[in-house]
């Protein structure tokens, strides 16, 4: 199977089994009107990935995507409250173009007319309409089936956790070449970071990119690239290394469209994120993540959530029962929409201040209770940086230290701390001794999880219990509130990573549309069918 | 009880294990492949730094065509601490609560500080860690301060709207964190900030423009048209303590 399974294993915490049972219940109670929410709206994103999954693609000479320019010529016209499909199939049932890149030109030309369907035209645009929709994720369903072929013909890595290593430069003509030495040093997952800008552009960039912020855009050609150069690296290493890219911001449902028609293997996806941390509209949030799990699910891809980042604003050790809440809101959140088990890469991170006394045995507690609390997920294990000082020597200690709390605690994939975390980003040297660090460390302590057993009354299993309790208290705590979404004024209140989200601001707030009665959008219908 | 500590002279060297011995550690990457040339080229390159001799304690292929070196030697250079040019604390060090009194009695109402990440930055740790209550370094953020209105516009704002911002809230003072220093997008950044800032108020009337961010040098403020930089290990109350100073106290005076 395509997944770091963790090692089979009992629960080494001795979790109360009603306790953990009540937690999921809780997670569920308060996730439930969420995804109401999100069932009742649409957003400009949704619309234009349903658009890119029936093939629209390319841009204007301005770089502004041909599916941009339809679906505003539609909204203008009839509106997105009755998806943009039943307008756009009706005008090519009507011979408007010949196809949809004509139309979007023409559209933004000004030259054609949109109007909703009724009768037979209805029936004719809608069954045009999931015709062609349905070819693009039949072409995800054939990436799907062509990553399971290399991931038998290659084979997984042999060793646990995952090693998992970023790149960043901002050209990707300089992220192939690093990339593939990355998998040649033995990363087994490549993450290409985004542009900081990229995640409040209501639009994805087009083409092959050279210019990128602290990142390279994420972009289809971008994607096509490296999918291609890591085939190659798979091909000469003899193991699948799997590609990693962002979920994430405006463009989500976007974004995970193009990842399964790129054959992306691993996506950043998390269901707050964007809120608490970008300033995203909650509503539009949670509709794009709802639709872009959607499509995740089945394109096989394995969702990355983003608990780390909560500990990089509020204290680790006070905020451990924020990240178990926000695991649990988005096992709920991904199960809902059709993921599994294995494509569940919850994350959490190594954050304790070190100077604290026992914060190694913390940390050990946190990530035992999430290995225990999921334990078919592949679990993300995220590196220290709030406490790497500039002091890269020191650094490199902490790093060895979440090393091994990684293998100690049977953690999925790891994501590869730099001792020049906080000072620059990284180095050709800087990688290559953080997979010496590594290497080391799994070599040293390889199995040592199985021998490994903290005292079930020790110091270890009560903090994991307490972290537990407090993530229940903070649960029902959300449920209290006086709206029946109650976790939509948890957001607003600041209780995750203490941002204030109220649900009517934030950015992209003017994309979203509560949908009509008729409502028609064929890529949801398709990924929601049985 | 005291220590006997030798005063140093303002001429010192680097201090490995004994006084003079001018000893230092590098540790570089060559794009060559190892070899016994290779190390030479390490050592080569050291002694253009001043490091001689050198001695070439560690070399390791990284990739197929590059090497990595740690070396120790010893440096031929001087360093005159009396011609070091440093940006002094100018300004003293207040308590939250001398700090919430001097504004209440010098300024009669609250001091206005608005705060954001400007341009594609999406790093909010900085501006969060100044202006969070949570605070950093054990110090709470100047939310804490009762006569500051703290306004944190968070990541990514554009510097229009942070102009427009600062006007509607009546700013007294401008804090902009800058982390991302990829192609120098926290200098430019930056530098477009305070022309923005001087186009949009009358010279007498602008806030304070304060900018902080690990990569900054604290005497870079004039280049960048601020009042102010801040660097790496600042805490909010020293930011508290230079805003009480500049907006409160010299003022009165």
């Amino acid at each position: 199977m395509s997944t770091p399974r963790p090692p089979a294993r009992r629960s080494k915490l001795d979790l109360d089994p009603v306790t953990v049972r009540k937690a999921r219940s809780l997670a569920r109670q308060a996730g439930r009107p969420i995804v109401d929410l999100a069932q009742k709206h649409t957003t400009v994103s949704v619309e234009r990935a349903t658009l890119r999954l029936a093939g629209l693609s390319g841009a204007d000479p301005d770089g502004t995507p041909w599916v941009n320019r339809l679906l505003d010529a539609v909204r203008g016209d009839v509106g997105i409250e009755h998806g943009v499909a039943l307008p756009v199939w009706d005008a090519l049932v009507r011979g408007e173009a010949e196809d949809l890149e004509t139309l979007a030109q023409k559209a933004s030309a000004g030259s054609v007319r949109f109007r909703l369907p009724e009768g037979r035209d209805l029936t004719r645009a809608r069954s045009a309409a999931t015709r062609q929709v349905g070819a693009g994720i039949r072409r995800m369903d054939a990436r799907r089936r062509e990553r399971e072929r290399l991931v038998r013909r290659y084979g997984d890595p042999q060793h646990q956790p995952w090693i998992y290593l970023i790149v960043a430069t901002g050209d990707i003509y300089e992220d192939m070449p690093q990339a593939q030495q990355a998998a040649r040093e033995g990363a087994d997952v490549i993450a290409v970071i985004r542009s900081t800008g990229q995640s409040l552009l209501d639009y994805v960039p087009e083409g092959p990119t050279r210019e990128g912020f602290a990142g390279t855009y994420a972009t289809q050609d971008n994607f096509r690239l490296m999918r291609a150069a890591l085939d190659e690296s798979s091909k000469r290493l003899r193991r699948y290394v799997r590609l990693t890219n962002y979920a994430s911001g405006l463009c989500m449902p976007e974004i995970a469209a193009l990842a399964g028609l790129e054959r992306l293997d691993m996506m950043l996806n998390d269901s707050m994120y964007g809120i608490l941390f970008r300033d995203i509209n909650p509503v539009r949030t949670f509709v794009d993540q709802r639709f872009s799990r959607q499509v995740h699910a089945r394109a096989g891809i394995i969702i990355n959530t983003g608990e780390d980042n909560y500990l990089t604003t509020a204290d680790a050790v006070e905020a451990a029962h924020t990240v178990t809440v926000s695991q649990l809101l988005n096992e709920y959140f991904a199960k809902e929409a059709g993921l599994e088990d294995w494509q569940l890469g919850l994350g959490h991170a190594f954050e304790i201040d070190p100077d604290l006394p026992d914060s190694f045995r913390m940390e050990l507690a946190h990530a035992m209770l999430a290995r225990d609390l999921f334990p078919k997920a592949p679990l993300k294990w995220m590196p220290p940086t709030r406490h790497m000082t500039g002091d890269v020597f020191r650094g490199y200690l902490l790093d060895a230290f979440f090393n091994l709390a990684g293998v100690l605690t049977g953690q999925s994939i790891l994501l590869v701390g730099m001792m020049t975390e906080a000072v620059v980003t990284p180095w050709l040297s800087d990688r290559d001794l953080a997979l010496q660090n590594v290497r080391y460390v799994m070599n040293a302590a390889g199995s040592l999880h199985e021998d490994f057993r903290p005292a079930p009354d020790g110091f270890i299993a009560q903090r994991a219990r307490q972290v537990l309790a407090e993530s229940i208290d903070l649960l029902e705590r959300i449920l209290a509130h006086s709206s029946n979404a109650g976790l939509l004024d948890a957001i607003a209140d600041g209780t995750f990573g203490l941002m204030k989200r109220p649900a009517d601001s934030g950015r992209g707030l003017e994309g979203v549309a509560r949908k009509a009665p008729g409502y028609v959008n064929p890529a949801t219908d398709l990924l929601e069918a049985p | 009880m005291n220590d006997t500590v030798v005063s140093p002279g303002p001429i010192v060297r680097p201090y490995g294990d004994t006084t003079g011995d001018g000893m230092v550690q590098v540790s570089f990457t060559l794009p060559i492949p190892h070899s016994k040339v290779a190390e030479g080229a390490a050592a080569q390159l050291a002694a253009k730094m001043g490091i001689e001799p050198a001695l070439v304690v560690h070399a390791k292929p990284m990739g197929p065509g590059f090497t990595f070196f740690v070396v120790y030697g010893r440096v031929n250079h001087l360093v005159d601490v009396s011609a070091v040019q440093v940006v002094e604390r100018d300004y003293p060090l207040l308590a939250a609560k001398e700090v919430n009194l001097a504004i209440r009695t010098g300024l009669r109402r609250r001091l206005v500080v608005v705060g954001a990440c400007i341009g594609t930055d999406a790093h909010t740790v900085g501006i969060d860690a100044i202006l969070n209550i949570k605070g950093f370094a054990g110090e709470k953020g100047l939310e804490y301060y009762r006569e500051l209105k703290v306004v944190n516009l968070g990541a990514q704002v554009s510097v229009p709207r942070l102009v427009e911002r600062a006007q509607a809230e009546k700013a007294d003072a401008v804090l902009v964190s800058q982390v991302v220093t990829q192609r120098d997008a926290h200098v430019s950044n930056t530098k477009q900030m305070s022309a923005a800032f001087r186009e949009a108020y009358p010279s007498h009337r602008r806030p304070l423009l304060i900018v902080g961010g690990p990569r900054f040098d604290e005497s870079m403020a004039d280049e960048l048209g601020v009042d102010r930089v801040f660097v790496r290990g600042t805490t909010p109350g020293e930011v508290a303590s230079y805003l009480t100073h500049q907006l409160v106290t010299r003022r009165a005076r």
